[in-house]
């Protein structure tokens, strides 16, 4: 290549928002680490006011910067070379997702394969069952915990299935808004990404119903044992993930609707938030598979 | 580290110099500015982090109770090993990334500028948290590094939270520094800079971003959970509830022991960049280190349970992962011999950064040796957590990872400042930090053969002469460590201008700027032959 | 800090002159089981080949480092790959590495296999003490730390088995396949006796096994190995291995003290004590078992462990009180005491905790009113 052809790598100049993000990062873990105390010791501190505010100037950290990265690019001042590298940096950050819910699903598979058995006196812990949990039975879900916990398992075939239903056609009407934008009908793209949205504000409805339905009637709680604890945190996380990336999408609704952003060459933001929709399906088809059916 | 250019202005007009003032540092987005924050910090943190080790080393000193109380004694553990693994030897190589990396493969900057500062500046907020928390009512963390459950959940103190939230942080700095390395590897490297044409800086930092995007996450999860065990009632790491501690450990330890990789690989990146400097000959053996280094990366996924060969895992575990760890030391060893094969026969020069390099073979060779003695589970199970495992990984981490750390300072800092350092000092700095480090680290295999464990504060008196000997050797490297602040110092200030090669055999295109590298460099990208 | 090691530096060299209790030892024990001796060949037989390697690799290294100067006009060679080589530098560690692997596993599988065993000891540690369970007898106990404060505070001179000393060693006999149920009751331990080459964590909600055969009796020292809490350093193993006659013996006389004694717990419940015998008896017992984690002006350290002074629990409901003496408090390092020490002992501590540092509740409690709370479980 010669050097004159080489599109310039645009390299931002100073920025005052990375360091507003530290402050705020610094104020939700010190005001959160606080907070749990507080409540633990059943007093009332600055804990939780200080992780409100510490939100607060994430938000507006997010969006001022976000609004910058906009009109950077909507004035051109970005190549294909940067495109690739913020794409790039999105699919990394989602592999880095990836193996978070790793963790948990990791924590699930051991509990199911080693842990429950083990206490039930698998392999070698035979006189694990015998000497101190004579009166377990190894089962799963675990609606008996060894000290005695009582629970109930939730079944698949319910909302969760209906929830399964949702997600996968919001998948395929994110596409379907892909396609819209990659042609050029912008009817199409409007229509795709609003029902996405829409899609997912109902599947976070559904959800809290689920969980409402689960503390109060089923006796399904947090503090259910490891069946409840791996529930909770595998579609608690997921829960949040999905509000955040029905987020991402209601701003990039918001963007092509009033200012008619993107356009099949320059689709970056979208394409981030389409492909962190996809993950987040994904996450929930594992999910729904491994915590519900299995 | 001054790099101030006024040429830099002639660029296009959205770059501009460096500015001044306290505004430089917090708002920069230029690769120079934000490594050698990255490097500073990390200083900072080596001293506080070691200010704690003479700590512990004044109370261990003598046999009985000196100078703290055991609950005290086990913060100072616990935050030492968090500080020097989190907070000086990772950002110290975040650092060297950054300065090295896009002027090793002729990029402008790093891929994603802004998010570099971002990485940056939420670290020196992690360690505010953690190191307030040791003022809390109650004190700090006090269950080790490795937080084992349910010491660090039911049978922790308040400041269990602010450690995981802390950790947090460091685990979102890493991944976004990562992932601004990797993307800056693949996407912002010159045209002709092919993959088997890049420095082994730059590979063995691929392949280290590529381990921290794996296993950050996974030490967030376990984290999370040791949170949601203390304050929300979940058990995970209870069998009450159905859960296990040892599952804490595998999670923990699926993260940890890449980690020990991630402070390992770009050490063995910077050590192939200096040896073949010294040497006047091209490093022997280029892709089968490429390759090494990446089968070391695979192989470290697999070996996490050789921390806890003691825990009761089933036989066939323990035969697996005792198989899969000695496996390790056969792409180690090729390093080691092609460093070697690289020496000889070339025409060896003894500058500061080469005697380093040197020491860290001969020393990082021994923590190997050490290693490869503890993949023998049955002999595992004398040596785990007793001195001589403490002995094997402060030989690979100390006067291998932080060893390197210096290397690479030495080499590169006539690049920084456009100054030599003052030889004198660093060869100084170096022979008192070689004798002093194993004085202390040496006699620690021997007590712990004979049976001191770790982790405590207080010992049986047949340890007693060895463990002043380490002490006294404690005293003396730390000591030592402000030397090296003294030659940064006085090289930073001024000192005999430094060519653009500065070493005679150094070769690559960081040597072909000039020094002190401009503030802004390879705006356009060189062409490589 | 820099003033007061300099200060140390000379009493301490001239103690290091009289103190070495044992023999300076450097290298692992051989031990005194025929598993502990293949581990102690094991390890000098991969430290032997470490040994090789090392000489080998570093003396071609010191070779180049002598030889090929540029000081002494060498001139840098060409070569930079030899596919030879390099495979062959790949494949001879790989040998090495499959010949160790099989006297490992030969010895692994070995250490694992606790069947057929002739006794059983349940090993249970907590924080910071062992309790050991004969299984085939009815007896268990606690061991505790047998060195006292004013020597670890170096008030006075440390005796030769400083920190390796207990009340009620472990007692196992010689020549028989003896197998360890290690568990714990709060975080993790972990038993290790270098002498048997055994080191197992003991973690809580499991068993773990392992197993042992002595060839000699002696006195067998071992300590904690693994971070749990504060008084880590501080909760010895020693296991006495006596002749099999001699064993008998003594478990014949155990176990009828520990009958003797649980006699008299039963005749107690009808007894009455005083006011005043119950608070000496409560300041020691609270001072041996309470003080390390409630403090020894009941006080506890805020953040960790809760004050008895003043508290709620001290000054509130007697029954409750007692409840969480006897049967712990799930979720925090309040252990059940219930098992741990006598009914007499437990009264006094309740009763010392209800009246100590001006929680003058005037309650008396016998050990009857404790019975209760055991009987309930």
């Amino acid at each position: 290549m010669n050097n004159n052809e080489y599109e310039k790598y645009y390299v931002p100049a100073q920025s005052p928002w990375p360091i507003v993000g530290a402050v705020g990062l610094f104020c939700i873990a010190f005001g959160a680490g606080n907070y749990v105390n507080d409540i633990k010791n059943e007093v009332t501190g600055f804990g939780g006011y200080l992780l409100l505010a510490g939100m607060a100037i994430v938000i507006f950290m997010l969006v001022g910067w976000f609004r910058n990265v906009i009109d950077e690019s909507m004035s051109g001042k970005y190549s294909k070379q940067l495109d690739r590298s913020f794409r790039q940096g999105m699919s990394w950050f989602i592999f880095s997702e990836v193996m978070f819910f790793g963790a948990f699903f990791g924590a699930l598979l051991y509990a199911r394969v080693f842990s429950v058995p083990w206490l039930g006196g698998a392999s070698n812990n035979a006189m694990t069952h015998e000497v101190l949990w004579p009166a377990f039975e190894a089962i799963w879900p675990l609606t008996k915990t060894p000290s005695g916990v009582v629970t109930e398992a939730m079944g698949w075939n319910g909302l969760p299935l209906i929830n399964t239903i949702i997600l996968l056609i919001s998948s395929i009407t994110c596409h379907f808004a892909h396609v819209g934008l990659e042609q050029n009908k912008r009817k199409q793209l409007k229509w795709g990404l609003g029902l996405t949205v829409l899609l997912g504000c109902i599947f976070l409805f559904l959800q809290v119903e689920e969980y409402t339905h689960a503390y109060q009637e089923m006796g399904l709680m947090l503090s259910s044992g490891m069946y409840g604890n791996t529930f909770y945190l595998l579609t608690g996380f997921h829960g949040l993930h999905v509000t955040l990336g029905t987020i991402m999408l209601f701003i990039m609704f918001l963007r092509i609707v009033i200012k008619d952003h993107f356009t099949a060459e320059n689709s970056f933001g979208f394409q981030a938030a389409s492909w962190y929709w996809h993950f987040v399906d994904v996450v929930w088809v594992c999910l729904f598979i491994f915590v519900y059916i299995i | 580290m001054s790099t101030t250019n006024s040429n830099a202005d002639n660029h296009a007009e959205e770059h501009h110099g460096a500015p001044s003032g306290i505004m430089r540092w917090l708002l920069t987005t230029n690769h120079k500015d934000i490594g050698s924050l990255y490097l500073l910090f990390s200083l900072l943190m080596f001293f506080i982090g070691g200010a704690m080790a003479m700590v512990i080393r004044a109370e261990l000193f003598q046999p009985g109770l000196q100078i703290v109380e055991p609950d005290f004694f086990n913060q100072m553990t616990t935050v030492h090993g968090l500080i020097m693994v989190f907070g000086a030897v990772m950002p110290a190589f975040v650092g060297l990334a950054n300065w090295m990396v896009p002027m090793m493969i002729g990029a402008p900057d790093m891929a994603l500028p802004r998010m570099n500062n971002w990485s940056f500046w939420i670290l020196p907020f992690a360690f505010l948290i953690l190191l307030m928390s040791l003022f809390m009512e109650g004190g700090g963390p006090n269950f080790g590094w490795t937080f084992y459950a349910p010491l660090s959940t039911t049978y922790s103190n308040d400041s269990t939270a602010l450690f995981v939230f802390s950790v947090h942080i460091m685990g979102i700095s890493s991944i976004m520094g990562a992932i601004n390395v990797i993307v800056t590897i693949f996407n912002l490297r010159a045209p002709g800079m092919t993959f088997m044409k890049m420095p082994l800086f730059v590979w063995t930092w691929l392949i280290t971003a590529f381990l921290l995007i794996a296993v950050m996450p996974v030490l967030a999860g376990a984290v999370t959970m040791v949170l949601t065990d203390k304050y929300f009632a979940t058990s995970f790491f209870d069998a009450a509830g159905g859960g296990d501690p040892v599952m804490f450990q595998h999670i923990f330890w699926f993260f940890g022991h890449p980690e020990v990789y991630i402070m390992i690989l770009p050490a063995f990146g910077i050590i192939s960049q200096i040896v073949p400097t010294f040497s006047r000959k091209k490093l022997f053996g280029y892709s089968s280190m490429v390759y090494a280094t990446a089968s070391i990366a695979l192989l470290s996924f697999l070996v996490w349970a050789h921390h806890m060969f003691t825990t009761g895992m089933p036989l066939a575990g323990e035969l697996f992962f005792m198989y899969c760890t000695m496996l390790i030391s056969v792409p180690t060893g090729v390093k080691i011999f092609n460093w070697v094969a690289t020496m000889w026969r070339g025409s060896l020069t003894f500058e500061v950064p080469m005697m380093f390099s040197i020491a860290f073979i001969v020393l990082f060779t021994i923590g190997g040796f050490s290693g490869l003695m503890l993949a023998i589970t049955p002999a595992d199970f004398q040596y785990h957590d007793t001195y001589f495992v403490v002995a094997h990984f402060h030989y690979v981490l100390v006067t291998g990872a932080i060893f390197s750390i210096m290397a690479g300072a030495y080499y590169w800092l006539p690049k920084w400042t456009g100054n030599m350092f003052d030889e004198k000092l660093a060869k100084t700095h170096f022979w008192l930090s070689l004798v002093s480090v194993n004085v202390l680290f040496f006699p620690m295999h021997f007590v712990g053969l004979a049976g001191m464990p770790r982790r405590i504060p207080d010992y049986a008196l047949q340890f007693a002469d060895f463990n002043a000997v380490i002490s006294i050797g404690g005293f003396a490297f730390g000591l030592s460590q402000l030397l090296f602040v003294a030659v940064v110092y006085k090289c930073i200030k001024g000192g005999e201008k430094a060519t653009a090669q500065v070493w005679e055999g150094a070769e690559g295109l960081e040597w072909e700027v000039p020094s002190p590298a401009p503030y802004h460099t390879f705006e356009t990208p060189p062409t490589i032959k | 800090m820099a003033t007061k090691q300099v200060s140390w530096l000379i009493p301490a060299a001239v103690l290091s002159g009289n103190t070495s209790a044992e023999e300076m030892r450097l290298n692992m024990t051989q031990g005194v089981t025929d598993i502990s001796a293949s581990v102690y060949n094991l390890h000098m037989i991969i430290f032997y080949i470490c040994c090789v390697i090392g000489i080998v690799v570093f003396g071609i290294m010191f070779w180049s480092i002598i030889h090929h100067r540029k000081s002494k006009g060498a001139k840098p060679a060409n070569f930079h790959e030899s596919t030879k080589v390099e495979i062959l530098w790949t494949a001879i560690p790989f040998v090495i590495l499959i010949a160790m692997a099989f006297p490992a596993t030969k010895t692994l599988i070995e250490m694992e296999d606790t069947t057929d065993a002739d006794l059983t000891v349940q090993v249970t540690g907590s924080q910071w003490k062992w309790h050991y369970r004969y299984f085939e007898h009815d007896l268990d106990y606690y061991s505790l730390l047998a060195t006292p404060q004013s020597e670890i505070h170096n008030k006075i001179a440390k005796s030769a088995n400083y920190l390796l000393e207990v009340d009620r060693p472990l007692v196992i006999p010689t020549g028989q396949k003896v197998r360890f149920l290690i568990t714990s009751d709060d975080v993790i331990h972990s038993w290790w006796v270098p002498e048997f080459a055994i080191k197992k964590d003991a973690n809580p909600g499991f068993i773990n096994e392992a197993w042992t055969r002595v060839n000699e009796p002696g006195i067998y020292r071992g300590q904690c190995a693994e971070l749990c809490g504060k008084d880590h350093g501080f909760m010895p193993i020693v296991v006495i291995a006596k002749e099999p006659a001699e064993f008998n013996k003594w478990m014949a006389e155990q176990t009828e003290i520990a009958k003797n004694a649980k006699a008299e717990e039963q005749k107690l419940l009808s007894m009455n004590m005083s006011m005043e015998e119950l608070m000496t008896l409560g300041e020691k017992v609270y001072n041996a078992n309470c003080a390390a984690c409630h403090q020894q002006n009941g006080q506890g350290i805020p953040g960790v462990f809760p004050g008895l002074k003043d508290s709620a629990i001290a000054l509130g409901d007697v029954k409750e009180h007692i409840n969480i003496v006897v049967n712990g408090k799930a979720g925090t390092a309040m252990q059940a005491f219930g098992k741990q020490l006598a009914l007499k002992d437990l009264a006094a501590i309740v009763t010392y905790e209800r009246n100590a540092w001006g929680n003058n509740t005037g309650d008396v409690v016998q050990a009857a009113a404790i019975n209760e709370f055991l009987v309930d479980k």
